[in-house]
């Protein structure tokens, strides 16, 4: 039978919005506070779901502690405690959590082996989070 | 078409054991979970049925029914029981969250079916805030 399994991961990193595409005027007209050249941070949340077949012998879509460990090595590994903007991901696109919430599906797709990645959620703080299934 | 979920706890223990195994296997995939005399959680239950208004009421349906159904269909059986040993489902089939969200939906779908309004749309069971598992049904 196919079900989904989920877990939520927290890490916590530093952004500026900033579009090198717009004036210096631009940028702080649509990013407003975001913008400021110092850069903020947030505790972000992960919520990452998969699904595939329940393997009737564990009675698991997926262990756990293999999508942890593929998890902390593709994405909390990378992105926890540290400035997005300064990763090669976030060169040319500006990390909004729309975007990170994009780089984290692009880079956990196809890791977790018999188990289909289906959403990456992204709660940047409570009151806003961002969701993305793949094209 | 509008989907309505309800929340509701249980509490309950369990262990994870595959009888067709050793107990070095048992353990090696299960880990901590392999403890014979069980561990428990606070579970969070998340029932999502979909419909549409009925035109007087302006209900999916009726919050206080749906609350009704999971407390006599699933809560009675599993709110401070032992899954493995109090459970008929769970005699053979291992109490992962994954599993328990299954058997909570077949607990479920027949009394939401048979009345005859918003159908079940999923399962949800947190077995912590952060680990979770889901059923559709079968697609």
């Amino acid at each position: 039978m196919k079900a989904y399994f989920g877990r939520r991961y927290t890490l916590s990193a530093s952004h500026r919005l900033h579009s090198d595409a717009l004036s210096a005027e631009e940028n702080r007209a649509v990013y407003g506070k975001c913008n400021n050249p110092h850069g903020h941070g947030h505790n972000y949340v992960l919520e990452v779901l998969v699904g595939g077949e329940v393997v009737r012998e564990t009675g698991m879509v997926i262990d756990l502690g293999v999508m942890d460990k593929v998890v902390q090595v593709k994405l909390l590994q990378r992105f926890d405690h540290i400035n997005l903007n300064m990763d090669p991901m976030f060169v040319n696109r500006v990390p909004t959590t729309e975007n990170l919430c994009r780089v984290a599906f692009e880079l956990l797709q196809g890791a977790f082996a018999s188990a289909k990645l289906e959403y990456v959620r992204v709660e940047e703080t409570e009151n806003n989070f961002f969701q993305f299934y793949g094209e | 078409m509008i989907e309505l979920t309800r929340r509701a706890t249980f509490s309950a223990s369990h262990y994870y054991w595959n009888d067709a195994w050793t107990a070095e296997k048992n353990e090696q995939v299960f880990g901590r979970c392999a403890n014979r005399n069980g561990h428990g959680h606070n579970y969070t239950l998340e029932v999502t049925v979909a419909g549409e208004p009925d035109k007087v009421t302006g209900f999916v349906v009726d919050l206080k029914w749906l609350k009704d159904v999971m407390e006599r269909e699933v809560l009675s059986a599993y709110d401070h029981r032992h899954l493995n040993l109090e459970t008929p489902e769970f005699a053979k089939e291992i109490p992962t969250t994954e599993n328990i969200a299954i058997a909570s939906w077949q607990r479920l779908e027949p009394a939401i079916r048979a009345a005859g309004g918003a159908k079940l749309s999923r399962v949800r069971v947190y077995e912590t805030p952060d680990i979770f598992a889901e059923y559709r049904g079968q697609a």
